[in-house]
């Protein structure tokens, strides 16, 4: 039997989260730098992932299949594609830059303070959610995904509500309210998604007698499994509630907001740029797999709520006085593009949605962890409190202006490739729906400089006049995640040639072939 | 030879990376790496022109593949790059006239604390705007596009601790993303209609039509549309203008080359680029034609009515470039005359704003005109060279504007019918304009009386004082002085080309020769003889000189603007474009953000939270959440989940 490579990859900081949190009380520092090899450990094992996935191969690769609980044909079956091999990169690439980038998040708070802060705690959830969502990404058994996509939940509770910013206007005792609040609308939302889909898995179960996604895939594609138009519809519909909870999509999306703006900044990324992508990539793999016909029939209407989701999130961005919450709705808005791209049905739309998720994730870290450095240094989330930051602290403002252009995808940069895509990708199929979502370019270049123009340009504001500029630890937490977003802006070939193959065998799954151009080249 | 293309782009791509991340090392001497590669990337430039006009005519065409850049199933994107005689055209303007101003830089911010960066800025717009001239696709002309987009930003708010500054910055970029939708929309649109969007396929040769042949007209002019709107926020042709006059935030430099002689002219080459696509619809080139005839009387009445002088040329600016695209837009019969005007343009206005800038240099960074006069006698070297330019963008005969405006007013009327006419003499008018506002701005800055020596302090009102004068403290009077020779060289090698620059492109018909092979040209029948148009364009720049001298040469210039007739006020007002945007964008979109901002918190997540509490039976226990009292009920949920799961497995084994 071969090395089991993918279970590693995700036992790796399952057991790392349990050493960490072994850690004793007063060894804080020692805790620390062991998440943090563990994690650079787990990114190790990611890249031979990467490196042993041949593209061009199998469409499952890697598999690992042991029985579980039989008496109901649970199995532990694992198994990467093209699509997911490219996210658990991208998961295993930022959680050392989440871990670095939080490294005083979880220190003590000065004597005087009757609240402790677990710091051992703190790392050790972080490694317990990479775990779970390396496995969400890896599982081919219905089962098996649904617990640990559920099962993530408990570790983000802790980390939301546990863990807020250093100081807040209204004291200690109002941000701790204010935590709890939204860590507990975070967990109603995704537990609520998670219930009916677990009605919905138990319904697949009793149409299929089994919970394997292949062997599922396999017996829909050839005829062998037939499920009536409505049973396949409302499984759909069981499925895909969880998945748009999770994404989130509009109008499932306001537990988003709260949980961004009370979470420490690593968290934000944390929730936002690695665990909503399992919400995206499950539509990709099971909704598109297991229920083809339905999701053709979901189409129109999850594309006009996409659509919604991209002018609405990017729109509200525009109205926000607080940095974490404008980032949270231009997340909204980005969720929106993936959704159109994975529903438009082209290879260009979705090879554009799995590049998007990629993307969406290193630009929303940079930008969200540069505000963290920024909102930590002031002591204020509000937009408003800060001005001229540039003069005192340039490459901190150079920095969150690049990670800024990032987010409004200036070509050049990694997310204008994938959003392009998306964009040609819908077009091809709905014109109008992508002119109309080509407007969200304008919206983003508006929230975006706005948000530019008034932290870091104009006056030097009294309270930033004495802000230090970027630390060594933090210049290294940006400055890998900068050249990420160049390299990837020019060639992003490495990635597409992992996901192209998936995205076809995904497009072939729901019977679609790509529009032909009008015109064609006389041959 | 080809192997030349990309280092051109990289030289000053490799400046700005190394000034940008260098840090403070490179304070001191930096900014001579940026124009010694501004300078390398002429160079090579002169390489590969040489190499080209030893080709035949019919050869001049260099591809370049890099790699492929964006590869998905059915989509397909290469850095591939193109030089041929129009891109040629380009990078000989770009870096030439780049390279000037990166050594005018050198004095003219040598007081500037963050110099190393202002060059590196520099490097980037050469780099970016090299490759959208060099692209040999729209996805990747989109790029550079989008890049000098990002170095024009960063350049105008460059003292951006002005919230001026870095007002106009944002509002530039946001009304070019307007644009760029344009440009977003033409690629899709070609991408469905050919499968891609490389030039050779789509635009073809004139020996061989591309696909362009094939699609029908309304596709083609909804194509040309949608690169018309792109080549409008660029170019600031209305209904796109309004960011170029704020532009002027920037330092002088800036406005010369980025907002003067290259980045706003792209526009233009947009539409002669994609020429095979416009001959194929006619309603798309009326509405450039339009375009141009409204925009070069608008940027020209606007110029008339400003006292600072870069807006007064920014108005220029615009009212030029609407000849270039009114150009453009008559087809074949103008493309060769839009380019011409739009590379003597580059000479004498970058010339201009030069002038303009060593003026302010020497006045401490005063721009009102109305604080100006008599400074011939101050600044001899700036006075000469201000003046050929003055004489090269009027049209006075021989100098290059003669000979490139006057093939544009010609071609105009040789559209024919009621257009030609229509157009002809909205370019003739402009013209008369253009003479009237050029010997305004003459006549207040170099001539009358010396209104600087009893100038009062600068008002409040006027906030686009630049940082020198703020750091001078007192208002003292200034004294006028000429500027070092690294500013003056720049601007006397332009005055030479504003000179001679028309006449030699135009004897033998050199620049229609060296373009026609990739622009295609027709001669048009024109109504009216070229001696009568030229007659008639003579009369309108004498008409109006004489104008400008009765109310500025003859009788004294008020230092404070007199009221002024609806038509001034409005024109000082930019014609009231940047009030119509402010009530209908910037407060509707203000309303609509605020509502939606409540009705998200008070609508869509009450309904959400009210439906699921609804469902649940669960509102009750939701007034425990808000008292803190969560974690239990979480825990409590999570296992009622497990019990569900239990018991439904429990059922399936009985």
């Amino acid at each position: 039997m071969s090395f089991p490579l993918l279970t590693a990859t995700a036992a790796l900081p399952a057991l790392g989260a349990v050493a960490t949190a072994a850690v004793p009380a007063a060894q804080r520092t020692a805790a620390k730098w062991l998440a943090l090899l563990v994690s650079l450990a787990t990114l190790a094992l990611a890249v031979t992932v990467l490196v042993r996935f041949d593209p061009d191969g199998e469409r499952y690769q890697l598999t690992e299949n042991h029985a579980w609980i039989e008496d109901f044909g649970v199995r532990y079956e694992l198994g990467v594609d093209g699509i997911a091999v490219a996210l658990i990169a991208l998961t295993a690439l930022l959680i050392p830059f989440i871990i670095l980038a939080g490294w005083h998040d979880a220190d003590p708070l000065e004597t005087g303070s009757r609240r402790w802060r677990p710091t051992q705690g703190f790392f050790a959830l972080i490694l317990a959610v990479e775990a779970m969502v390396v496995i969400s990404f890896e599982a081919t058994d219905v089962f098996l995904f649904y617990i640990f996509f559920e099962a993530m939940l408990i570790p983000m509770y802790f980390l939301i509500g546990g863990f807020g910013d250093r100081a807040h206007a209204h004291g200690e005792e109002t941000a701790a309210t204010q935590r709890s609040y939204a860590a507990v609308k975070f967990l109603l939302y995704n537990l609520a998604g998670g219930l009916i889909m677990l009605a919905a898995v138990i319904g697949l179960y009793v149409a299929a007698g089994n919970f394997s996604l292949t062997e599922i895939a396999d017996a829909r594609a050839n005829g062998t499994l037939h499920m009536a138009t409505n049973t396949e519809r409302w499984l759909f519909l069981g499925f895909f509630f969880a998945f748009a909870v999770k994404a989130p999509l509009w109008p499932l999306h306001t537990w988003l907001p709260n949980a961004m703006q009370e979470a420490t900044a690593p968290v934000a990324v944390l929730i936002t740029a690695v665990v909503d992508k399992v919400g995206t990539f499950a539509m990709l793999r099971f909704c598109l797999q297991l229920f083809p016909e339905a999701s053709k029939w979901a189409t129109p209407v999850v594309l006009v709520l996409a659509l919604i989701s991209i002018i609405y999130g990017a729109l509200l961005a525009v109205g926000q006085r607080d940095i974490k919450r404008l980032v949270a709705y231009a997340s909204i808005s980005h969720f929106g593009f993936i959704i159109m791209g994975v529903f438009a049905m082209t290879s260009q739309g979705q090879s554009g949605a799995t590049l998007y998720m990629v993307n969406h994730g290193i630009s929303t870290a940079a930008l969200m962890l540069v505000a963290g450095f920024l909102i930590s240094r002031r002591g204020s989330r509000l937009i408003a409190d800060y001005g001229g930051v540039q003069k005192v602290a340039p490459v901190l403002a150079g920095t969150f202006l690049i990670g800024g252009l990032a987010t409004l995808s200036l070509p050049g940069l990694a997310p204008f490739v994938s959003e392009f895509l998306v964009l040609v990708g819908t077009f091809t199929r709905y014109p109008v729906i992508g002119i109309i979502a080509t407007f969200g370019i304008v919206l983003a270049a508006l929230y975006t400089l706005v948000l530019y123009q008034r932290t870091m340009t104009g006056p030097v504001k009294p309270e930033v006049s004495a802000m230090p500029d970027l630390r060594v630890r933090e210049v290294l937490v940006v400055a890998p995640l900068i050249v990420l977003l160049i390299f990837l802006g020019v060639y992003p070939k490495p990635v597409t040639n992992i996901i192209d193959p998936a995205v076809k065998q995904t497009l072939s799954d729901v019977h679609e072939k790509d529009p032909r151009p009008e015109v064609e080249a006389a041959k | 030879m080809e192997n030349l293309i990309a280092p051109l782009i990289a030289a000053p791509l490799l400046g700005a990376a190394v000034l940008l991340v260098g840090g403070r090392r490179l304070d001191r001497g930096g900014h001579w790496i940026g124009v010694l590669l501004s300078f390398v990337s002429f160079a090579l430039g002169l390489v590969l022109f040489a190499d080209l006009l030893g080709k035949g005519a019919g050869h001049r065409t260099l591809t370049q593949h890099l790699f492929s850049w964006i590869p998905v199933a059915g989509f397909q994107a290469d850095v591939t790059f193109r030089l041929d005689q129009l891109s040629m055209t380009f990078v000989l303007l770009i870096t030439g006239v780049g390279s000037l101003i990166h050594l005018y830089s050198v004095g003219y911010m040598a007081h500037d604390e963050r110099r190393r960066r202002f060059f590196g800025y520099l490097n980037l717009f050469l780099a970016a705007m090299l490759l959208l001239v060099l692209a040999d696709n729209y996805l990747l002309l989109y790029v550079g596009w989008e890049g000098v987009g990002l170095a024009s930003f960063l350049l105008i708010g460059f003292w951006q601790h002005k919230p001026s500054a870095a007002t106009a910055a944002k509002k530039a970029f946001l009304v070019n993303r307007v644009g760029d939708m344009g440009l977003s929309i033409a690629i899709m649109l070609m991408f469905t209609t050919f499968g891609g969007f490389a030039f050779g396929p789509l635009l073809g040769t004139h020996e061989e039509p591309g696909l362009v042949g094939g699609a029908s007209e309304g596709k083609l002019t909804a194509i040309a549309l949608m690169l018309l709107l792109a080549a409008c926020g660029k170019s600031a042709q209305v209904p796109l203008q309004s960011w170029l006059g704020d532009a002027m935030e920037g330092p002088t430099p800036v406005s010369a080359l980025i907002h003067a002689a290259t980045m706003v002219t792209a526009g233009v080459y947009l539409i002669v680029r994609s020429g095979a696509i416009f001959n194929a619809a006619p309603d798309a080139q009326l509405a450039v034609t339009v375009v141009g005839a409204v925009t070069l009387l608008f940027g020209a009445i606007v110029g008339c009515a400003k006292d600072d002088i870069k807006k007064a040329l920014a108005g220029s600016t615009m009212s030029q470039i609407g000849y270039m695209v009114l150009a453009a837009g008559l087809g074949p019969i103008g493309y060769v005359f839009a380019i011409m005007h739009l590379v003597t343009h580059g000479f004498f206005k970058a010339g201009l704003f030069l002038g303009a800038g060593s003026v302010m240099h020497g006045m401490n960074d005063e721009v009102d005109m109305r604080r100006y006069g008599g400074l011939r006698k101050y600044m001899p070297v700036t006075f000469v060279t201000f003046g050929l330019g003055y004489l090269a963008i009027i049209g006075f005969p021989g100098l290059s504007g003669f000979f490139s405006k006057d093939k544009i007013i010609e071609a105009a009327f040789a559209k024919g019918g009621t257009e030609g006419w229509i157009l002809g003499g909205a370019a003739l008018l402009g013209a008369a304009i253009t003479a009237f506002y050029m010997t305004r701005v003459m006549l207040m800055t170099f001539f009358g009386e010396e209104r600087w020596r009893n100038a009062p302090a600068p008002s409040p009102a006027e906030p686009s004082v630049e940082p020198a004068a703020e750091a001078g403290g007192e208002h003292a009077v200034p004294h006028p002085h000429e500027s070092p020779k690294v500013m003056t060289i720049p601007m006397i090698v332009l005055a030479v080309g504003s000179v001679f620059g028309g006449a030699f492109f135009s004897i033998g018909d050199r620049f229609l020769n060296w373009l026609e092979p990739v622009t295609g040209h027709d001669h048009g029948d024109s109504p009216l003889s070229a001696g009568v148009i030229t007659g008639a364009t003579m009369v309108c720049l004498v008409v109006g000189v004489a104008l400008a001298w009765a109310q500025y040469g003859g009788k004294p210039v008020p230092a404070l603007a007199p009221r002024g007739s609806l038509l001034t006020r409005a024109a000082r007002r930019d014609l009231l474009q940047d009030d119509f945007n402010h009530v209908v964008l910037v407060r509707g979109g203000e309303h609509l953000t605020r509502s939606l901002v409540y009705l998200d918190h008070s609508l869509v997540d009450g309904v959400v939270n009210g439906t699921a509490a609804g469902f649940g039976g669960l509102s009750g226990r939701l007034r425990r959440f808000q008292n803190g009292f969560a974690r239990s009920y979480a825990v409590s949920m999570f296992g009622g989940a497990a019990l569900l799961v239990a018991a439904t497995l429990l059922m399936r084994a009985v």
